[in-house]
């Protein structure tokens, strides 16, 4: 039931290797644990000339560099493979197309869907390989009747299976992530590069998005999607309250920003409720109005078999997020979720991934919320 | 292991090892006046003469650089800087579409720098420039051309251009024109005096000599502006340190190239001939890039359609087959070719392309393991298909 007795045959194993410290320590690991390795950086960005101060994405000139030096170190051949097409087309462009819908997408997991394992995963196995190993924290379990299960790593704090919850069972049953079954700080990660000679024991973290070299988010969709649009922030009642420069740049649940001149009537603070592209409004009321009470949400993706009838689960809706009780059922492809306890910070294009206890059950993208505030109305 | 890759680089000739570890246990610069100086500057000299008689030039015509990329940018450069300074009319650079990036990039520059007007001559589905081409090009205005630069031989796809000829319009014109004839030595007939070329670059590691050393043939009347300024060491237009080793080296290189050159180009050219009739055999489809008589006996170009190049490198590598998709790399991604588009190749075919070169220790084994390989290889990257 461990990762590593699944994998007692050497495999033929083509290693993701970004030019961080987790992707290389996990390439060690595999080539250490006896598979024939082979490390592949994939070159994502249209405009692979750039560098970057810091070092902190995926598609430098640099990275790549880095991811070199790593694979010459482990002792393991090494390619650039250009996939930035297919980045572009999958991730860039569904990035842009989701904000510019009014809602928040989280495009780590749509690359590792439809880039890390999918174009790359394909083309591996057409190659003659058996498996992809990324450095994600999580770990895969062969279940007694020998599925493939995606379970949270053992170390909560450094847990990734959320962005890997779009994986279904045949792309699992070609992953491999050595990093997900220890339970090993990050420290004592930097150490183990360290120990092995990896120079980028050293390297800072990537955090923020890959593609968006300066970390500008609201300046990149602005530059994509036509420049700042003046429009109007409402309340819930609809009375203008300000302008905004652009609803795109706006999250929902954010506080800081919003410049609205004259202070609401309790007192309280006001927070961004909707996001409404069409007509280029935004609507900010109460922390209260933000409690969303259940979801639908769309694009199941499931790691073995789809749910039948209603079941308790745990939900997690964000990357670093909690995660929070609920009862999901699937009806006619639309996942339908009610929450325990009301939840916060919830906006259409997250995905929500569902445990069952450390296993993920699967993961779909939420398409409309129904908050506390519009039990009423909304029935 | 199967080395395909020596347009890349070639494996030193043990005869250019004995003589650059033989100096390199010396000690003298060449500029010094002293007897070490003197001893180091006799080296140098002795080797220049020596490469010139192996390339049909005047030892003075000899231009010592660290390489092909400096020499062609000397020539380019120089060249265009010096004739514009002579007549600000001359500012147009006649360049074939299929050069090096060494060639390409600088006139590149020199559009994006210093106000060239650069003009790509056209070629046809094997990269030769016809010299009517040329001269059509030129008798649009002979008055404001700075220079023109044809390669003698292309690196990727193994056509021989048809330099002698062109340089016979260009000398009508009183045109310097420039070949980088890197690939071409040691594979066809250099003769620079006689070729009719202003200037002519070299290199030395394609040859079985050292990194890090090249040479620009210069005819004596053309005095290019320096790239690097300094000391003003080679004829004042090159300045720096001379390498003694690895020109000494470098001269043992050039004299065997020219002296077994026949020799190479017939056993060569016999292995290169079984490799394209192997891979023809086992890839029925497999397209030959570039001209199938004028080309280098060492060269064989393919292209399959439906493959990604960098599957078939990568497959191949794994066998111990080591070639190139003869492409120009960025941060080691594989880019269309420049080469291949700009003969009219579809471009989807043409990302699917691998350069074998052979070289002096190539044998029947090398050819019989791609023999052997090509085709599962082929079979397998085509499943992979184009991403």
């Amino acid at each position: 039931m461990t990762q590593n007795s699944q994998h007692t045959r050497p495999l033929r194993v083509l290693a993701a290797m970004s030019g961080g410290v987790d992707s290389a320590v996990a390439a060690a690991r595999a080539a250490e644990a006896g598979h024939d390795v082979t490390g592949v950086h994939l070159a994502l960005s249209a405009n692979p000339q750039s560098f970057r101060t810091g070092a902190r994405g995926c598609c430098t000139i640099e990275d790549s560099r880095d991811a070199r030096r790593a694979a010459d170190v482990i002792g393991i051949p090494f390619y650039v493979w250009d996939l930035a097409e297919r980045f572009r087309e999958d991730v860039v462009e569904d990035f842009v197309a989701e904000y510019e819908a009014g809602r928040t997408p989280n495009p780590c997991l749509r690359c590792n869907e439809k880039i890390k394992f999918a174009a790359l995963l394909d083309k591996a196995l057409a190659l003659g390989f058996d498996a992809v190993c990324t450095g994600h924290y999580a770990t895969v379990v062969t279940a007694p009747d020998g599925s493939r299960e995606l379970h949270r790593a053992s170390d909560m704090a450094k847990d990734q299976s959320y962005v890997l919850g779009v994986l279904d069972e045949r792309q699992l049953a070609h992953a491999m992530f050595p990093l997900g079954d220890t339970l090993t700080t990050k420290d004592e990660i930097r150490a183990e590069a360290e120990r092995r000679g990896l120079a980028v024991a050293k390297k800072p973290d990537s955090h923020d998005i890959c593609f968006i070299a300066d970390g500008d988010t609201q300046g990149f969709l602005a530059n994509r999607l036509g420049g700042p649009a003046e429009g109007d922030i409402l309340d819930e009642s609809g009375t203008k309250l300000g302008t905004h420069d652009g609803a795109f740049g706006f999250t929902i649940g954010q506080r800081k920003g919003l410049r609205i001149g004259h202070p609401a009537a309790d007192g309280k603070p006001r927070y961004v409720l909707d996001i409404s592209p069409v007509d280029n409004t935004v609507t900010v009321g109460p922390a209260a109005a933000l409690d969303v009470t259940a979801l639908t949400a769309l694009k199941p993706r499931w790691c073995g078999t789809a749910p039948a009838g209603p079941g308790g689960y745990t939900a997690q809706l964000r990357a670093h997020g909690d995660e929070t009780p609920v009862t999901a059922e699937l009806t006619d492809g639309t996942l339908h979720v009610r929450f325990d306890e009301p939840v916060r910070g919830v906006a259409p294009g997250q995905a929500i991934v569902l445990y069952d206890g450390t296993r993920v059950v699967g993961s779909a993208t939420i398409a409309t919320t129904r908050r506390r505030t519009d039990a009423l109305a909304a029935g | 292991m199967a080395y395909l890759d020596h347009a890349a680089t070639t494996p030193m000739l043990p005869e250019a090892i004995e003589a650059m570890t033989a100096q390199l246990r010396l000690t003298g610069n060449a500029s010094s006046l002293h007897a070490a100086g003197r001893r180091a500057r006799r080296t140098v000299e002795e080797a220049r003469e020596t490469l010139a008689e192996a390339l049909g030039a005047r030892p003075s015509e000899v231009v010592l650089t660290s390489g092909g990329t400096e020499a062609d940018n000397l020539a380019v450069k120089g060249l265009y800087w010096a004739r514009r300074a002579a007549d600000p009319a001359r500012t147009r650079v006649l360049a074939s579409p299929v050069e090096h990036h060494a060639v390409l990039d600088a006139v590149h520059w020199l559009a994006e720098h210093e106000g060239a007007n650069v003009e790509y001559l056209p070629v046809d589905a094997y990269g030769r420039v016809a010299p009517e081409a040329l001269r059509a090009a030129v008798e649009r205005d002979p008055g404001d051309v700075a220079l023109a630069t044809v390669m003698w031989a292309n690196n990727e796809i193994g056509t021989i251009l048809p330099i002698g000829e062109l340089a016979e319009v260009a000398a009508e014109f009183r045109i310097p024109l420039h070949s980088d004839a890197v690939q071409a030595f040691g594979q066809t007939e250099l003769d620079f005096g006689a070729s009719g070329l202003a200037a002519m670059t070299v290199s030395s590691h394609k040859i079985g000599g050292p990194y890090g050393i090249g040479a620009l043939l210069l005819g004596r009347e053309y005095t290019p502006v320096p790239v690097l300024h300094g000391g003003g060491q080679e004829r004042q237009v090159r300045s720096g340190t001379l390498d003694v080793p690895a020109v000494a080296a470098f001269a043992v290189a050039g004299r065997l190239a020219a002296e077994r050159r026949e020799e190479f180009a017939r056993e060569v050219g016999a292995l290169r001939d079984q490799l394209v009739a192997a891979v023809r055999d086992a890839v029925p489809d497999a397209v030959l890039g570039g001209d199938p008589d004028h080309r280098l006996p060492a060269n064989a170009h393919f292209s399959f359609p439906g493959c990604e190049g960098d599957s078939l490198l990568l497959l191949l590598d794994a066998q111990g087959i080591e070639c190139s998709t003869g492409s120009a790399c960025t941060a080691g991604v594989a880019q269309p070719s420049h080469v291949l588009l700009a003969t009219g190749s579809d471009p989807e075919l043409a990302r699917g392309t691998l350069r074998f070169s052979l070289g002096h220790t190539s044998t029947r084994a090398d050819v019989e393991a791609v023999a052997k390989a090509i085709g599962p290889a082929v079979a397998r990257a085509r499943s992979a298909g184009l991403s």
